[in-house]
Formats: C-alpha cells, structure tokens, sequence
C-alpha cells in the first residue's frame, strides 16, 4: 500500500512513522509528480494558511484537489482537516479547501495555545484498546455537519472525528500519541478502494 | 501539549514582525508563526540600551491581526515578563539572548508555566540544559541581527554532530559526555537511544535569504527564524513568501532558484567574526 504524506510543512514525520508502523509504504508529498501511484493521502497538521498558500505555489492543489474529488482516500488532522472541509467559516481571505467531506469548520476554535488540551475520547469503529487519548492544539471546530457525513466521536457535544465515505478527519492529534488505531483504520480504507 | 505545538511549526518559518502591518504582510507570505518585538535584533544592535520585553499593547495588537501563532520575547531569567507574556495569552515565550539578560546564573524554570518556551543554544550542552529547565522547542542561536549565516551554521554543525558523536557511544561514555556538556546524564542516554532531541530543532541568527534557509535545513533544522532579514530587505512581502517556499522545498535547488531570481537587496548585515557584542554568548 503506497500513502502520501502532504510534507509541505507541519508534522509530517509523526505521521509518515505511524503509517509505517501500521505497515505502508510512505511516499512525502511536495510537487504534484508525487501523487502518482498513491492509495491515500495524509494531510498532517501544521498551519493551514501556510499550507494552502505552499499547495498554491507548488501547483499541488488542482491536482489534488483532482485525486479527492475521483475518491482517493484522505486522512486529515488539525489543520489537514480544514484544508479537506467544503467550509472554511473564518478562513484566511482567498484561502481554499478541497471540499472532500462536507463540514464546516472553524479555525483556532477552541483558543489560543493556552487552551489546548488533552482528552480521552470513545471512538466508534477502532475496535478495542480502549478509549483514545487525543491531543488537542489550537483545534478547529466542526460547526455544521453534513448530512452524509458519521461523527465517530466529539467533545462535550461537538464532534472531533468525523467521516464521509473514504475521508477522515480528525480535530486531534493521533500522529501525536503512541496509537495508531486511527491511522490502521485509514489503511483498511485505502485497501478496500 | 506543549511540544505539540512546536511540532506542528516544523517544516515553516517563523517571522519577526515589530507591527499588526508587518504581521500581516508575514502571514500572507505563509509564515507559520510570527514574533512579536518592538524592535529587530538588527536595530536592537545599532541603538544599544537595555532591551526589554516588548509594550503588551504592542503584542497585543499583532495578536489581533493574525490567526497564525504568535511568539514573544522575554529577557534571560526574567520569569515577571514571562508571567506577564503567559496572562497576555501568547502561544509562545521565547526566553531570549536578543534582550538584556536579566539573570547571570539562572533562566526561567519553565515547567510551572502552561505557555511552551524556545530558548537558544550554541551547543548540545546547552540545548540540554534548556530542556531539562522545560524548554519545548530549541533553536540554534546563531548571531542575531548580523544577516550573517555563519554562526547559525557553526551552532547547527555544533549541535548535531555532537548528537551524532553520542549515537554511537558505549554506555560508560554516556557519563562521559554528561559531565562534559554539563547536561543530566538521563537526557543523554536518552539522545543515544532516540538518535534525536527530544524536542523540535528549529535554526535562527543570520538566515537572511532563500538560500540560507535551504542550507540550514539541509544541515538538519527543523524549521527556521527569520529576524532582521525580512523587513531589513528590499521588499519584504517576496523576500518572506521566497523564504518560506525555499524552506519547504529545501532540496529542490530549481525551486530555491526560482525564488531567489529577482528578489532584490538582501539585508546588508554585518560579518558575525567582526561583531563585538556577541548575543550568543548571553546564556548559561
């Protein structure tokens, strides 16, 4: 199994050793020559203006953007999961999103680093293991949900995990944390493609 | 948590910016994340004078202007301004050599404090120690204000290739080293076994152009800082966007060409082996 990382900026090495640890082959993502070949793609976390501004200048995003919309499966944390939303409610002027699940989000949504926070979530469909220690780091909200879109878990009400067919997406860490259940689930998915 | 969030700046460049319009300017060339300081190393180095922690009215108006992370500086062991800048709000303290120390003996202890902390280090002593007080992210110190990327280099090559020296010591050299970088003994054995720091490496002092950022990358930072060499260029706006594409694309030498076509005058700078007021050498 063949899975890009987006490794334009953020915390791309998490993810590409939990996906190796779950058994694929980890391809980094910066130039649309990348894409070829792949299976999925992680969009990891970092800063999603700066991201989306580097997609812009490498000439990544319709290709991209392309790839999502014929059903390849993408996995989004943090700032991966803004860039995947059809929303963006408070986004930089001219930022875009690739409108792969149908949510809309808001940045920052949680506050400033001071309110980042950690918590213990059940999650729906991860088998067992427990619940999942999430990481939360100036998290975005998911303020409105389509109506094809599962939330597999949430905070106090407000979902954190959701998915629409073969997209994830996470307002959490799970790169950040020892369990890689997320990331094997997004690997059955790759598979079942 | 608070490693989390110097995780997620790797790969970006953090930018200096002294007002709300040079903030902007750094988040629409897509830095990751912004310093907010009344004035930049470069002028801090021209006026002389004690330099302190920036006005918070100052600070807080960049914190308004962006949504991007926003960095502020306190002096060496001044944990008030430190108190100060965590009641502010900031995402990040950078306990720094850029200000008039405030301490000869001691930095902060920064575990008490819920805000992550980035101090400099010309060393992996240094570094280690920084960690072991609570810092969550390291930078390399370089020569601020000097636009002069030796130092950076000469710290960055320091920093790892002592890491690389500690992958294949023996156990009893792990002592060794601990007595000799003056650093608790369970953080090097610590270093032996992850082959890395336990914290992100970001790289700072001197990166003035599209080229700089792409060797220190290439030396094995993480991320990088730019201070004076953004908004003491010709034009600010391409020079930051030509920085942070070079950052990303560091080992494209196509790309960090396309982007250093054109860009005008870097900073002038100054030779960091000239300089008498080393900042580098603030920090103990």
């Amino acid at each position: 199994m063949k899975v890009g990382v987006l490794a334009l900026q953020g915390d791309v090495a998490e993810h590409a050793s939990a996906l190796a640890d779950s058994g694929a082959h980890v391809v980094e993502v910066r130039l649309p020559g990348h894409l070829a070949g792949l299976d999925g793609i992680v969009l990891p976390g970092g800063e999603s203006t700066t991201i989306s501004k580097l997609l812009e200048l490498a000439g990544l995003f319709e290709p991209l953007a392309e790839r999502l919309a014929e059903g390849m499966p993408a996995f989004g944390t943090c700032a991966g999961m803004i860039l995947l939303a059809t929303e963006i409610v408070d986004g930089h002027p001219g930022q875009r999103s690739f409108g792969a699940i149908d949510i809309g989000v808001r940045r920052n949504a949680f506050g400033r680093q001071r309110q980042s926070f950690e918590a213990s979530l059940e999650v729906d469909g991860v088998g067992p293991g427990g619940p999942f220690d999430a990481v939360f780091i100036r998290a975005p909200a998911v303020e409105r949900v389509g109506p094809a879109v599962a939330v597999l878990a949430d905070v106090d009400g407000r979902p954190v995990l959701c998915r629409q067919g073969p997209v994830l997406v996470a307002a959490f860490h799970p790169e950040l944390s020892e369990d890689t259940r997320l990331h094997r689930l997004f690997l059955d998915t790759c598979e079942g493609m | 948590m608070k490693r989390g969030l110097a995780e997620m700046l790797r790969g970006g460049v953090v930018m200096d910016v002294v007002d709300a319009e040079q903030a902007k300017v750094a988040e629409d060339a897509g830095a990751v994340a912004v310093m907010a300081l009344e004035r930049v190393p470069s002028d801090i180095r021209r006026d002389g004078g004690v330099a302190r922690m920036s006005d918070p009215s100052m600070i807080e108006e960049i914190m308004a202007a962006v949504t991007i992370p926003v960095m502020a500086k306190a002096r060496i062991g001044h944990l008030a301004e430190a108190q100060v800048l965590e009641s502010l709000g900031v995402d990040f303290i950078d306990e720094s050599e850029v200000l008039t120390p405030a301490d000869q003996a001691h930095h902060i202890d920064k575990w008490p404090f819920t805000v992550p902390f980035v101090c400099g280090a010309t060393n992996l002593g240094e570094a280690l120690r920084r960690i072991s007080e609570g810092a969550a992210m390291i930078r390399s110190k370089g020569e601020a204000g000097t636009g002069d990327v030796q130092e950076a280099v000469r710290h960055l090559r320091s920093i790892l290739g002592d890491l690389r020296r500690i992958g294949t010591a023996d156990s009893a050299e792990l002592y060794a080293w601990a007595k000799q970088l003056q650093a608790p003994v369970q953080l090097v054995q610590e270093l032996a076994e992850t082959g890395r720091l336990p914290v992100p490496l970001f790289c700072a002092g001197g990166i003035a152009t599209p080229a700089d950022a792409s060797l220190v990358m290439q030396l094995g930072a993480e991320a990088v800082f730019v201070g004076s060499g953004i908004f003491k260029s010709s034009d600010p706006a391409r020079m930051a966007a030509a920085i942070v594409e070079a950052t990303t694309h560091f080992r494209d030498a196509a790309i960090v060409a396309k982007v250093s076509r054109g860009l005008g005058a870097a900073m002038r700078g100054l030779d960091a082996a000239t300089v008498e007021l080393k900042l580098a050498e603030r920090g103990w």
